[in-house]
Formats: structure tokens, sequence, C-alpha cells
């Protein structure tokens, strides 16, 4: 219990479209470690993005509690989430989300930007997160010039360059080929395993979830296999 | 802190855009400088004028003649002080195709009546005083055409023919008078009545209008009164203003300056906010998913907005500066001008008129950067991701 990374409590969610109340989640309950690799799969709209969402902080319960640690960070203001955010979790999304006038090492070099660095240990850093994805001799290439696995690879640079405590991506692989899909899948397996990053993943593909140490599955905003989620 | 390169970085992703934009301002703001410098100029004219000099006119019109008795019964008159008189002579240099402002005066009383204005040397205004033909010049017209004291000098006028059907006054540059601050205008010449009417066929003793002093600004009023009612029914009727008001009369001949600058400013500037308004809020509908991920990376709402409402104030300074820059040239051009120098003393676009469009540059920023910077602070993060 006091190891838990994340624990959710009761997590209720509801989006309201016009007059119209849906419910995605009613007393959701969940418990993640530190240095978990998950993986959430389920069908379209059964509430993944929602709960990863949740879980970075870009999106809070309607009701409930969420603990990072021992804070529950859905009392948390838009603006401390935005420093927790900043702190503590790196994001990868489905389609990199890079800024097309940005090179490869200033859009690593983007969440530095509201650490208080100097220009040279920003630099050391952003080496550091290029050369883990390999990807050092584009530093200078814009997005429009890389494959779209290379924009992912920067793109998990840029989500592990400030050294967060989880990384949460959504359908990183959705949109490459399996080869590049499964460099990927190394790539992240060896940031849990040897820097201890929590990862928690949304996929589609089974191939992709056998990567990860513990897989749960979400339908209609209920884990199926209950167990799992304890 | 905010990012500079990325602010310059996103400024400049689209050139095309860019460029409109830095156009459009750099028009409004290149308007502005000259015209706010014209405006300033025109206006500065009138600082100069001694509030307790008084002008007469014949009354129905300024172009019309008096006779030279007048200027002895307004001397006459109780709190005048010093009374003088002038003709117009629209002057040219023959050859040149450049006209100036010449008068025909009284050598002895017309400089004491403005020895506010004017300075000159004592021995070049007693040599000038001792020689019919002698004409004093102002220190702009002697840089304009490289005169210098001594010099002969053959002007023409655009109104005036001698009475032997000859066009030509000969002169000699006698003196150099400056002015008594760089306000004042010195394009102009000065030169003996005695000269210039003697040659004139109709009449021999008229003059252009009257310019005197009085002892004390307070008695303007009962002065004036005075001197148009002792006129009053007689063939040549006065009307007499005090120096200020005359400039200021003339100056609306020209149709009402100050108004029209400030309308086709404000025209330009309004339909700057509408293009550069519509353009900021469009650049920033489209990075929607861009700013949802600023903001999932941890930037807060106050950096954004920062970094949103810099944006379009450097676009404002961009345009702005660029603008000014060229006004300031193209001012500079202009003041090169005699011409243009005889209407418009002293224009040059002036720091005040700099400082002002500075303000007007960061309020243009803002007006037009405050609405997208907001929308962008206020952004749902989720919402921006999923939209694409
Ligand atoms: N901002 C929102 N406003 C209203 N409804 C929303 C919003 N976001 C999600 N939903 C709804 O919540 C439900 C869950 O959405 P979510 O995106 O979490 O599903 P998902 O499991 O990620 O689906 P997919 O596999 O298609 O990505 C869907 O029915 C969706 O329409
Ligand atoms: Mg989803």
């Amino acid at each position: 219990m006091n190891d838990d990374l994340f624990r959710l409590h009761n997590v209720h969610k509801e989006f309201s479209r016009g007059k119209q109340k849906i419910t995605i989640f009613d007393n959701l309950c969940l418990h993640i470690k530190r240095g978990e690799f998950i993986t959430i799969m389920g069908p379209s709209g059964s509430g993944k993005t929602t709960l990863l969402n949740m879980l970075g902080g870009i999106d809070k319960p309607t009701h409930g509690q969420l603990f990072f640690q021992h804070t529950d960070i859905a009392q948390f203001s838009e603006s401390q989430l935005a420093k927790w955010r900043a702190d503590h979790v790196g994001f990868i999304f489905q389609f990199y989300n890079l800024m097309p006038m940005l090179s490869a090492e200033r859009n690593v070099e983007l969440p530095l930007l509201l650490k208080n660095l100097s220009r040279a240990e920003r630099k050391k850093r952003v080496n550091a997160a290029l050369t883990l994805v390999g990807l050092q001799e584009r530093a200078k290439h814009y997005p429009r010039e890389l494959s779209g696995g290379q924009q992912q690879r920067v793109a998990i640079a840029r989500a592990i360059v400030t050294d967060p405590d989880i990384v949460l991506c959504d359908e990183p692989t959705g949109d490459l080929d399996r080869t590049t899909a499964t460099q990927i899948m190394e790539m992240l397996q060896t940031l849990n395993r040897e820097f201890n990053k929590t990862i928690i993943m949304v996929t589609h593909d089974p191939e992709v979830a056998k990567y990860s140490s513990r897989q749960l599955h979400l339908d209609k905003g209920i884990f199926t296999d209950l167990e799992t989620a304890a | 802190m905010i990012n500079l390169y990325l602010i310059v970085k996103n400024l400049t992703r689209d050139k095309p855009h860019l460029l409109l934009n830095t156009f459009a301002i750099l028009v409004a703001f290149f308007l502005f400088g000259v015209l706010g410098s014209v405006n300033k100029a025109l206006h500065a004219g009138l600082e100069p004028s001694e509030n307790n000099r008084l002008i007469v006119f014949n009354k129905i019109s300024f172009t019309q003649p008096l006779p030279l008795g007048h200027v002895e019964k307004i001397r006459a008159l109780d709190g005048v002080k010093l009374a003088t008189h002038a003709n117009w002579f629209g002057a040219y240099a023959q050859g040149s195709q450049t006209y100036f402002a010449g008068f025909a005066v009284d050598p002895e009383t017309y400089l004491e009546v403005h020895a506010d204005s004017f300075l000159v040397d004592t021995t070049q205004k007693r040599a000038w005083q001792r020689n019919r033909q002698g004409v004093l010049i102002g220190e702009k017209l002697a840089q304009t055409f490289a005169w210098n004291i001594g010099d002969r000098i053959p002007i023409s006028s655009n109104i005036f023919y001698k009475a032997d059907g000859s066009q030509v006054w000969d002169m000699v540059v006698e003196g150099i008078f400056t002015g008594t601050d760089l306000q004042t205008d010195t394009n102009f010449l000065l030169f003996h009545y005695q000269y210039f009417i003697e040659t004139q066929t109709f009449g021999s003793d008229w003059i252009g209008w009257v310019v005197l002093t009085t002892v004390d600004p307070a008695l303007n009023e009962d002065i004036i009164n005075k001197i148009d009612d002792q006129f009053a029914n007689s063939f040549y009727e006065t009307e007499t203003t005090s120096e200020r008001q005359f400039n200021k009369a003339f100056l609306q001949q020209f149709g009402n300056i100050g108004f029209i600058v400030t309308s086709v400013v404000a025209a330009a500037f309004f339909t700057l906010l509408l293009i550069v308004g519509n353009s900021m809020a469009l650049a920033v509908r489209e990075r929607t998913q861009e700013i949802a991920v600023y903001k999932t990376l941890g930037f807060s709402a106050q950096k954004i907005f920062s970094l949103v409402l810099s944006e379009s104030v450097l676009l404002a300074a961009l345009g702005g500066f660029a603008g000014l820059a060229l006004a300031h040239m193209f001012v500079g051009g202009m003041s090169q001008s005699p011409q243009i120098r005889a209407i418009f003393p002293g224009l040059s676009l002036s720091r005040s008129i700099f400082l002002q469009a500075v303000f007007y540059m960061i309020a243009l920023g803002f007006i037009t950067g405050f609405v997208p910077a907001y929308r962008a602070m206020q952004l749902n993060i989720v919402n921006g991701l999923t939209r694409r």
C-alpha cells in the first residue's frame, strides 16, 4: 500500500454534452506501483484516454480521490496541476505532437524551459535524451524531415528529458508499422527496466501489450478483470 | 521567463502572413510618422509669435493693399510701441524655379518690431539699411542657394513686373539673419520698400500690411478696436488681429490639417486592428492543439498568455519601427526641399512623435493579442488535444 505510486479511490467521471450527462467511470478503483509497466486495453469509447488523462493531471475526476504518493491531485488547482505535470509526468501521443517550427533538439528542450536551468545544462540534458533514443545526429532536423518512428523517438526524448516518475503513452505505436512499433516498445521497455520509469500505456495492439508487466482491460468504464486492478 | 526564441519562431512560422501583417503595420506607422511630423511642424510655426504683436490688413482681404499713411496714424496711437509695414513679394532667383517668400519692408523699423524672432549682426544691419539695393537673407535661404555677403543676386517676382517691363531686381546681400530658435523659419528675404515701390506703376505709396507691437499684451483688445474704429467708413477699412491669431487663420486655409491627420491615422489604425487582430485570432486557433501540448508539458496559463501576447506585441513593434524608420527617412528627405521648408519650417520626426508611436505599438500589440491570448490561456487541454 505504501509503495503505491497512484491510488484511485471511488473515482467518478462524467462529461456533459449539452443537458445530457454521460458517466464514464463510476466508483473506479485502481492501484499502481512504482516501476510498473501497465497497458490499458479495451474497445473504443471505453474510457482509456480519459483514465490516462486523469492519471496525467490534464483532466480531473468529477469526484473521488486520485492519490499520487500521498497527495490527492484531484484537489489541485490548474496551476498546481501544471507544475505537478512538469515535475512528474512525461506524455507520448499517438500523433507525436511535436512543434513543427522547432528542430528536434528545441522540441526536446521545451519542458526544460520551465526549470531553472542554465543553457549549458539544458543542452547537456537534451543531448543525453536524444542519445538515449538514438537520434543525436538528427538534433537539428525539423519534424517534417523525420519519419514517423523518428518523430515518435523525439517525442519520447521530450517526455523523459525532465526525468519524470511516470511516462504516459496513448497508443504510441498506433500510427507506426510493426518494425518501428517494436523499436519503440523496446525503447519503452528499456526506460522501464533500466531507468525505473513507471509506464502506463493505452494500446489496441495485443503484440504491444506483451511488453507490459500488467494488462488492464477496460469496458464501459469497468475493469473486466477485477483482481488485476487491485 | 518567456523564451524569446519560442516567440520569434512562432511569429515567423508563416512567412506570407508575417509579411502581410508587417506591411500593414508599417504603412500605418509610416503615415502616423509623416502626417504627425507635418502637423507638428505646422503648429510649431505658431509658437514663436510674440503675443503683443498685431497685424493690420485691409478689411476686404489680406491681399488688398493699404495706404502707407496708415502706418504713421497707427504709430501715433496710445499704447502702440513700434509700427512697421511690409509688402508681399513672391520671389525667385533668376534662373531657378524655386519660389520663396520675400518682403519689401521699411529697413529702419522692420527688424525692431521683429527683434524677438530674428538676429542679425549690427554691422550687417547698418550696411543693409544704407544700401537701397541691399537685401537681408535668411540663414536657410543662404544655405539653399549658397549665397554669401557681397553677392549680387538677381531676384524676380511671380507677381510683380517693373514699370519698365523688366523682371529683375538686382540686389546685394548685405547680411544674413538667423532665427532666435530652431523652429523659426528663415527661408525668406527682406529688401527695401523704396527700391520695390519706385518700380511700380500704380500709386506709389501702398503697402501690404502694418505690423505693430503694443506696450503690453493686456492692451491688445483695446488697441485692435482703436485701430479698426479709426479707419472705419474710410476707403481703406482695416482688420486688425494678433499675429498669433492670423497665423492660425492662415493655416485654416490649408483645411483643418490636424483633423485630416487624425482621421487618416485613425482610419489606418482601425483597419490595422481588424487585419492584425483577425490574423492573430486565426493563427492561435490553428495552433489549438499545440497550445494544448504546451499546457500538457506544464506551461502555466500565464505563460501561455504571455507567449501569445508577446508575439502580437513583437509583431506590432516589428512593423511599427520599420514604418517609423521609413517615415524618418521620408521626412528627412522632404525637409531637404526648400519649398517644403518654406511651409513647414523645422519639419522632423520628433521625439514626442516617436514616443507616441511606441505607445501605439504597444497598444496595438495588446489589443490584437489580448483576446487570442486569453482564449489560449483558457483552453481546455483535453478538448485541445483531441481537436484535429
Ligand atoms: N471532452 C469530452 N466531452 C464529452 N464526451 C467525451 C469527452 N471526452 C471523451 N468523451 C466520451 O467519453 C467516452 C470515453 O472516451 P475516451 O476517449 O476515454 O475513450 P477511449 O477508450 O480512449 O476510446 P478510443 O479507443 O477510441 O480512443 C467516449 O464515449 C467519449 O465520447
Ligand atoms: Mg483514446
